[in-house]
């Protein structure tokens, strides 16, 4: 029978099938991080039970962690508690753990990827929603709750009832400044923050080929802001180039055999999905989010839908335009930035950095933003160092932060003040997501970097030549 | 974490008609800093329940004395965003069993089978009955039957019944958890994992 790229990669991880119950579902690789582990070890504790594998789990501090002098002790108790219980737990466990300072640190959807650990045809979770960022490689990657990572730590599996297939295709040519966040963007748009619930993604189509490997871990990334468990894209000659030689993945003779089964992780031709979705990527624009959701997103030359225009939700939909400060009908292109962040597992390597870099060379900072410029991990910081991206940046009135996930969620003290607009790149725009009172647009670091040194929403279109 | 079973639950409820309601909002992240599962229902909605200097918000329907009971409906697309499962702790440990929506966000929904919150699922139009019945008088009742899958608005009679998968169901009722379910057939799953190529 005919099989999806993620029936291929599914189906040898089912352990065992429930009748009328959801599958008990194989994990290879277990990311865990310092805020949604504590309680599952805890659970072990309780109930006297030690890790299964060890070795097939990666600990690494990020969500809770420091952007600025990382050697010094962290300030508040509560984060350096939550740190803390992390080393201690991955060592009385065996688990690998890299902690502030360890030069393999980062955000946990960032080290995955550049240190091998993601692999394709492999399943992988984390509990963080945006462990889809991995089904980039042809993985199947998605996020868990806490009691999910204490099954995982205990026995390898979770209990998962398959999801439904959907296949979303993007074609055409991009236009100028057009990023893979803006397809990102635009899809979820389009499908609304729950318009594929109850899915797995498959992300096909000439634009997702021509893709760069970061373009996709960014699109892959987004997945759960549509509603779906995950995403993924078939893996090829761009995905085995980028893992060959980092360090946890095969070498020799391994190397050869995971080839030849790589090679076969793709949909068949005949191959069914739930739903199957086509747009057109020479319409996409570079995209800005206006509202409190991922999927309130419009072309930055556009302007905020009419309430009458929306479906379903009016009363939502006001709350939402009241707590930004908005009305319908006003331009994006103008609006006022006090924030501009550039991080976070969506846009936080090397490839958005350089984007932003090449946006703001020759010019300067706009004195009326603040800037949080904050590297997915060290590995690309010292790309950023390596590449003279810093001295551009430098340069040009900014600053180089630590890397960790900072203002995305502003679990540090990375906050955007109450009342005051972020152009951001991460992934919510959420009430509150980035500080108490925080309003968000979410961007790509293209427009990110027009923002920083305009001060104001502007279209980046404008400042490429 | 074994929890309280579930069987059939009559209470008055906590209605919440705004969609899209994401986990950030249920608990904030800067709530998450916590090694251990206390004390998040204090936390619960914290910047729809509470101004800045935290005083309670009147105009939030937790902090409304008309409205209690251990059924929160909530709106379309509840739960959506992060899979942090101390969203639905926050949910459990401020005393509700059990939340109503016409439509859930997948990683919240499975959060809440795992911690003994049975997450149910109507249709719009019932759901709009729902609401309108506990805006209309809020010591309505609201009957919850996991055994038969059935949620009855008791002062009508209207009912709908609900999905819900048979081993999900069966742990709910008494009680069980996955890692129970999974460390019995841990050999099973040593033998697998040696067959696996990663």
């Amino acid at each position: 029978m005919s099989k999806t790229l993620f029936d291929k990669v599914w189906d040898p991880h089912v352990v065992r099938k429930i009748e009328g119950g959801p599958d008990v579902f194989f994990i290879d690789r277990h990311l865990i991080h310092e805020v949604t582990s504590p309680v599952a070890f805890l659970g072990l504790k309780n109930r006297g039970v030690k890790v299964l594998y060890p070795e097939r789990t990666f600990a690494t501090a990020d969500h809770n962690t420091p952007t600025i002098n990382q050697h010094l002790p962290v300030e508040d108790p509560l984060s350096a508690k939550q740190l803390k219980a992390l080393e201690d737990n991955s060592h009385e466990h065996g688990i690998r753990h890299w902690g502030l300072g360890h030069k393999n640190n980062g955000i946990v959807h960032v080290i995955g990827p550049e240190n091998g650990i993601t692999l394709p045809g492999a399943t992988i979770v984390c509990g963080d929603s945006h462990t889809s960022t991995h089904g980039a490689f042809g993985a199947i990657a998605f996020g868990i709750g806490t009691s999910e990572v204490e099954m995982v730590l205990s026995t390898q599996c979770i209990m998962q009832p398959k999801p439904k297939k959907m296949r979303i295709n993007v074609t055409g040519k991009l236009s100028k400044a057009v990023t893979p966040k803006d397809v990102a963007l635009y899809i979820i748009s389009q499908l609304s923050t729950s318009g594929a619930t109850g899915y797995f993604v498959e992300y096909a189509g000439n634009v997702f080929e021509d893709m760069t490997m970061e373009g996709r871990m960014t699109v892959c990334n987004l997945s759960i802001e549509m509603g779906a468990r995950g995403g993924m894209i078939a893996p090829d000659e761009k995905t085995f180039t980028y893992i060959k030689g980092r360090p946890f993945a095969p070498t020799g003779e391994a190397w050869d055999t995971a080839m030849t089964y790589w090679k076969t992780l793709k949909t068949d031709n005949d191959a069914q999905f739930d739903k199957e979705l086509i747009f057109d990527g020479s319409v996409i624009e570079p995209m800005i989010t206006f509202g409190t959701n991922p999927g309130m997103g419009i072309g930055i030359s556009q302007h905020i839908p009419m309430i009458d225009t929306i479906e379903g939700g009016k009363a939502t939909y006001e709350k939402s335009l009241k707590y930004m400060g908005y009305a319908e009908n006003d331009a994006m292109i103008g609006k006022k930035v006090d924030f501009v962040f550039v991080g976070s597992c969506t846009n936080g390597r090397i490839e958005d950095f350089r984007a932003f870099a090449s946006i703001v060379k020759g010019k300067k900072k706009a004195e009326n933003v603040t800037v949080w410029l904050v590297p997915g991990s060290h590995i690309v910081e010292d790309q950023i160092i390596e590449e003279g991206i810093l001295d551009i940046i430098t340069k040009a009135g900014f600053t180089l932060r630590q890397p960790g996930c900072s203002a995305c969620l502003a679990m540090n003290d990375d906050k955007i003040p109450a009342g005051k607009y972020a152009v951001s790149t991460s992934n919510r725009n959420f009430e509150g997501r980035q500080g108490p009172g925080a309003r968000t647009m979410l961007a790509s670091p293209l427009v990110a970097a027009a923002a920083a040194i305009t001060g104001v929403v502007t279209d980046p279109r404008v400042l490429i030549n | 974490m074994a929890y309280d079973k579930f069987n059939i639950l009559k209470s008055t409820a906590v209605p919440l008609p705004l969609e899209n309601v994401d986990t950030d909002q249920i608990i904030p992240a800067r709530f998450l800093k916590a090694t251990e599962r206390l004390g998040f229902g204090d936390n619960l909605f914290r910047d729809w329940r509470y101004n800045s200097d935290n005083s309670p918000k009147v105009d939030f329907v937790l902090n409304d004395p008309k409205y209690t009971g251990k059924i929160l409906i909530g709106g379309k697309n509840f739960g959506s965003g992060s899979s942090r499962e101390h969203a639905a702790w926050a949910v459990y440990d401020y005393g509700f069993r059990c939340v109503v929506s016409s439509f859930f966000a997948d990683i919240f929904k499975n959060n809440c089978l795992n911690i003994g919150v049975l997450p149910v699922q109507v249709s719009a139009e019932f759901s709009e009955q729902l609401f309108n019945a506990v805006y209309d008088d809020p010591t309505t009742e609201i009957e919850i039957d996991l055994v038969k899958q059935t949620i009855t608005l008791l002062s009508t009679g209207i009912q709908e019944s609900f999905d819900i998968n048979n081993y999900k169901k069966d742990n709910m009722l008494n009680g069980f958890d996955d890692i129970d379910y999974l460390q019995n057939i841990k050999g099973e799953i040593q033998e697998f994992a040696k067959g696996l190529p990663l």
